[in-house]
């Protein structure tokens, strides 16, 4: 579980979360929606500790992320994250890409963590790309080897932070169904999305952020059908 | 009577074994300084790009100097006061100091535009991975940010290979001082600065075609 309270970050002088409370049980798909700037992405990269907090604390099953004596590299395999921009090992193979933190990280032998690497990129549906250099996959199947590398670590939980907005259109469809199937496996999942279709179809929760505050969070049916927040209704009317 | 003594005499092969030997020399002293200047580098360019206040009020200006004074000048400051301070060396260990020093000034700038050359976006993706600083660096830093400078790491070493050259003037007997020791005795200057430049080009040239062919392989 996932627990933030009272979660407060500053970028200098500019307060980008404004005090967030928010938890997060095993198995649920929360989606996070609302504009840029809206501080949804900064909150990913306070969970797992790419960026430091200010107020508040961010506790993952029971072990506080921001205190001073946890092992965050040991926590972060708990915490899978996708980013917007792929960020493929452009040295490494598809295989080796997947297969370097289990080898590294967790100590895997290299046979195993071809093993590891051969079942996720078969998870993704990139089996038939082991061998093949980032540079010569497409957006949407980098992405996909972003997601296997994640998986590859076994986390608990899955952070996407816009996994698709950085791809063509027409190579958005296969990332969300890799993602949708993830969901249907049972893994728990925050996603920021700008894909509104996924956040209502997929997630069991919708969280809508606005300008550093979470201003509502509740069921798709609530958020996209009887938002009570006016600043939800509004940003919902423009992005349909 | 009328013996004469000749001071000269002309090419023979001997003398080109002589070169070939000074051309050893040549490449032992770059191969040497190379090396530990290029770890050294690396080390001092971490520290710039690590961007530590004292790296950037220490080490900067300190790089600057080393990179900014001609080669030759450092060479005969360091041959000849060094003593001063105890340190006794000849000219084979004041030249490798020297052309070390210049080596990892010059390698400081490739190496920190190599860690620059990873976007934050890919390191903060291997730390997501629970990757450490250290393994961040090696496994994901230092391949790619590595591929990306080694043309100019190239550059800098064929670089200080021919600037090996100017150790002459502290009376190693590399491939230049070897060609104006048979300048003076032959009287073929033509001759042997052309046998020498030969020299330099057969040390660099294969250097070069080693690394084109690397780059090439790490293009595809």
């Amino acid at each position: 579980m996932i627990e933030i309270s009272g979660l407060e970050k500053y970028f200098g002088a500019l307060q980008v979360l404004k005090g967030i409370d928010l938890n997060v049980q095993k198995g649920e798909v929360l989606s996070v929606i609302g504009a840029s700037g809206s501080g949804k992405s900064t909150l990913l990269y306070c969970i797992n500790g790419l960026e430091p907090i200010q107020k508040g604390s961010v506790v993952v099953d029971g072990t506080d992320v921001h205190a001073k004596g946890t092992d965050i590299n040991k926590l972060r395999q708990k915490l899978g994250m996708v980013f917007q921009q792929w960020n493929s090992f452009p040295h490494l193979t598809a295989l080796e890409n997947v297969a370097l933190a289990p080898r590294i990280v967790k100590g895997k032998s290299k046979a195993e963590a071809k093993e590891i690497a051969e079942k996720q990129l078969k998870h993704v549906g990139l089996e038939d790309k082991l061998n093949v250099f980032p540079n010569a996959l497409s957006g949407g199947q980098q992405q996909r080897l972003a997601i296997a590398r994640a998986l590859a670590m076994e986390p608990t939980y899955m952070l996407f932070d816009e996994a698709t907005s950085a791809l063509d259109p027409e190579l958005v469809g296969e990332v969300l169904d890799t993602m949708r199937l993830l969901a249907e496996e049972g893994m728990t999942m925050i996603c920021v999305t700008h894909e509104m279709g996924f956040a209502r179809d997929v997630s069991d929760r919708v969280a809508f952020f606005h300008k550093g505050v979470m201003e509502e969070i509740g069921p798709p049916a609530q958020i996209f059908g009887q938002a009570e927040s006016e600043n939800t209704r509004k940003f919902l009317a423009n992005v349909r | 009577m009328n013996q004469t003594i000749s001071f000269f005499s002309g090419f023979n092969v001997n003398d080109f074994w002589f070169l070939g030997e000074a051309a050893l020399r040549t490449l032992w002293i770059s191969a040497l300084s190379v090396t530990i200047g290029t770890v050294l580098g690396g080390f001092f360019g971490w520290m710039l790009y690590e961007g530590r206040l004292w790296a950037t009020l220490t080490l900067a200006p300190v790089l600057d100097i080393f990179r900014s004074v001609p080669l030759i000048i450092q060479l005969v400051l360091f041959y000849n006061f060094a003593p001063i301070v105890g340190l006794d060396l000849d000219p084979f260990g004041s030249g490798t100091v020297i052309l070390t020093i210049y080596t990892a000034a010059l390698v400081a700038n490739v190496a920190r535009g190599g860690i620059e050359a990873v976007g934050k976006p890919m390191r903060r993706a291997a730390r997501s991975l629970g990757m450490s600083y250290w393994q961040d660096m090696r496994y994901v830093v230092l391949p790619i940010g590595g591929r990306a400078v080694f043309p100019a790491w190239v550059g800098v070493a064929l670089g200080v290979m021919k600037d090996s050259a100017l150790v002459s003037v502290l009376g190693y007997v590399e491939l230049l001082k070897a060609s104006q020791i048979l300048i003076t005795r032959t009287q073929e200057p033509f001759l042997i600065l052309s046998i020498a430049g030969a020299f330099y080009f057969a040390l660099s040239f294969p250097i070069s075609r080693y690394a084109a062919q690397l780059e090439k392989r790490w293009a595809q």
